[in-house]
């Protein structure tokens, strides 16, 4: 196939598929063995310091903030990123965690650019920003999920965004159609928030599933965080609902409320207070560090940064929640 | 009854919300583009099906959504899947309509979403595309839902995010993008707009009320087709403003 167009773009985390296959085979028991640990020890031993490393969903809906936070409270610096943020990635980058972004999306939403991006990309702080699409960044993900090196899409081509990815543009050799190729996303470590997991690792997700499926298969080390530990039994009830197989996970960690201030479809909704404050507080540096120090520095893990939350939000949280009926 | 008279981008709501058809499918992005699909549901297109990236399908639209993956986009809703199938639905030819936002538009329509200035230097960095490429390039007709001024509306975006017309005629194409997929409106605080056949590019269909087409190329940053016969909006009816302000965004993010 002649390469008819090259995205500029760094490829950031080259994918390497043999590799990743005897990755799987050696670093991935099938035996069933007990990985529930405390977020502290889950973070410690899987992230480091330059890996390449993704959050799923993002900020306000099913997201893994406690171990976002306690990413920042170790203090992992030189990260490689990929997102699709929303608050996750600004905790990181007001605290100076991440020097490369294959970007999508970082923003504010409802509240529009994030002040914490802008600082931390037109300072130089972070060094490269790769440009993506959302379809794009998940279908490299899931091209890594089916175990082959890049995966055709229609997506992209003709843009600046093509230009500034690390994409190329190919003739398809069956039909003759211009097709974007994107690259297989392998990750250092996926982070993702369930709602019920074993201590084993199998998981289960109600409400829409992002790419969850797709980011659990491409990540080397996967961290789960879960609103509930549940008996293996109670997995076997639904095995329907296991988007997340046990072998692909290298910790669990028993995180209620793991995604607050964000939401959690039909166990609490987001705190929009709480999202307001960030906004607010991070605007300027100095109010960002102040955040940074209340709520990670200053709290020693996830239990008591919800004491400092405290019990009556979180029930309203609770009363907020979407509702099945 | 709320007797405010109504604002620009009330009216610019409403005039997006119109445009929507019923029993179609619809991709909806953060913002106005939502408030606009939830006025539809009630108005004009109640059997409307949206398309929300993250894996909602089909909701009832009972509660604005703030975000583009929270429970609110898959409120009593016909799918809960995720991104992959979504935008691959886009892909095989399902989605109709894609209705989306943008910091800046030029004439042929495309958008900006990434950055104010060089790409590696920027002026301002913004958030990116999101899902706004794939929707641009995937989606059957495409709406962009717009402040209009002459910072907004360019004669060249400075980053081409998501794809309109591309540099013109049978650039789409050219490019790869699917056969037919193409933009087929703006509405911004100031009109309505559609694209030329011919030249691809942006054309003046109707001002809002109290808005001259002098207003509208004063406030246009290229040169707007203007038509021989340019129409006037109709104005927010009273069950439309009473919808936006009590129904769907009582607490006021955007109007």
């Amino acid at each position: 196939m002649q390469v008819l167009e090259s995205g500029r773009g760094e490829l950031i985390q080259p994918p390497d598929l043999e590799a990743f296959r005897e990755w799987n085979r050696s670093h991935k028991p099938r035996k069933l063995i007990d990985k529930l640990m405390t977020e502290q020890e889950a973070i410690s031993r899987f992230v480091t310091e330059g890996c390449y490393i993704g959050t799923e969903l993002y900020g306000s809906v099913r997201c893994p903030m406690s171990l976002c936070r306690e990413v920042v409270r170790q203090g992992k610096k030189n990260l490689r990123v990929c997102g699709q943020g929303v608050l996750e990635l600004d905790l990181w980058l007001a605290a100076g965690l991440v020097k490369k972004l294959d970007i999508t999306y970082i923003g504010l939403e409802v509240y529009g650019t994030s002040a914490a991006l802008r600082r931390a990309v037109e300072s130089g702080q972070v060094e490269t920003c790769v440009e993506w699409s959302n379809g794009a960044i998940s279908w490299r993900m899931k091209a890594a999920a089916m175990g082959v090196p890049f995966i055709p899409t229609r997506s992209m081509l003709g843009t600046d965004t093509l230009t500034y990815s690390a994409a190329q543009v190919v003739e398809d050799p069956f039909t003759g159609l211009k097709v974007c190729l994107l690259p297989a996303l392998i990750l250092d470590v996926g982070l993702i928030h369930v709602h019920r997991a074993d201590r084993f690792g199998n998981a289960q997700i109600e409400g829409i599933s992002g790419f969850a499926a797709e980011m659990a298969r491409a990540s080397k080390r996967l961290i789960l965080s879960a609103e509930e530990i549940v008996a293996t039994d109670e997995i076997r009830k639904q095995p329907d609902r296991t988007i997340i197989p046990y072998y692909l996970v290298d910790a669990v960690v028993h995180a209620p409320f793991g995604s607050y201030p964000g939401e959690m479809a039909y166990v609490y909704g987001r705190d929009e207070t709480a999202v307001r404050e960030w906004v607010e507080a991070s605007k300027t540096a100095e109010g960002a560090q102040a955040y940074l120090d209340k709520y990670v520095y200053d709290v020693k893990d996830h239990g008591q940064y919800l004491a400092l939350i405290g019990q009556e939000r979180l029930t309203q949280m609770v009363a907020e929640r979407e509702r099945r009926e | 009854m709320d007797e405010r008279p109504y604002t620009k981008t009330e009216l610019m709501i409403c005039v997006a919300a119109r445009l929507f058809q019923d029993g179609t499918t619809a991709f909806i992005g953060t913002g106005i583009p939502m408030l606009a699909a939830m006025l539809a549901t009630k108005t004009v297109a109640p059997s409307l099906v949206p398309v929300f990236e993250f894996g909602g399908t089909g909701a009832i639209l009972e509660k604005l959504p703030r975000a583009v993956g929270e429970s609110r986009t898959f409120h009593k809703g016909l799918v809960a899947s995720g991104i992959c199938d979504t935008m691959e639905t886009a892909q095989r030819g399902f989605i109709d309509y894609g209705f989306l936002g943008g910091a800046q538009i030029d004439g042929y329509g495309n958008l900006n979403s990434t950055t104010i200035g060089d790409h590696d230097h920027p002026k301002a960095r913004l958030p990116g595309s999101g899902g706004g490429n794939d929707v641009g390039s995937l989606c059957w007709m495409t709406v962009a839902i717009m402040q209009h001024d002459q910072r907004r509306f360019v004669p060249k975006v400075d980053f081409v995010t998501t794809p309109g017309y591309l540099s013109g005629p049978g650039a789409r194409e050219a490019a790869g993008l699917p056969r037919g997929s193409r933009p087929i409106n703006v509405v911004s605080t100031l009109a309505l707009m559609d694209y030329d056949r011919d030249t691809c590019r942006l054309r003046l269909v109707a001002t809002h009320p109290g808005v001259t087409t002098s207003d509208v190329i004063a406030n246009t940053g290229f040169e707007l087709i203007i038509p021989g016969q340019v129409g006037v909006n109709e104005p927010p009816s009273a069950e439309e403003l009473r919808l936006l302000r009590e129904e769907i965004d009582p607490e006021r993010f955007y109007i």
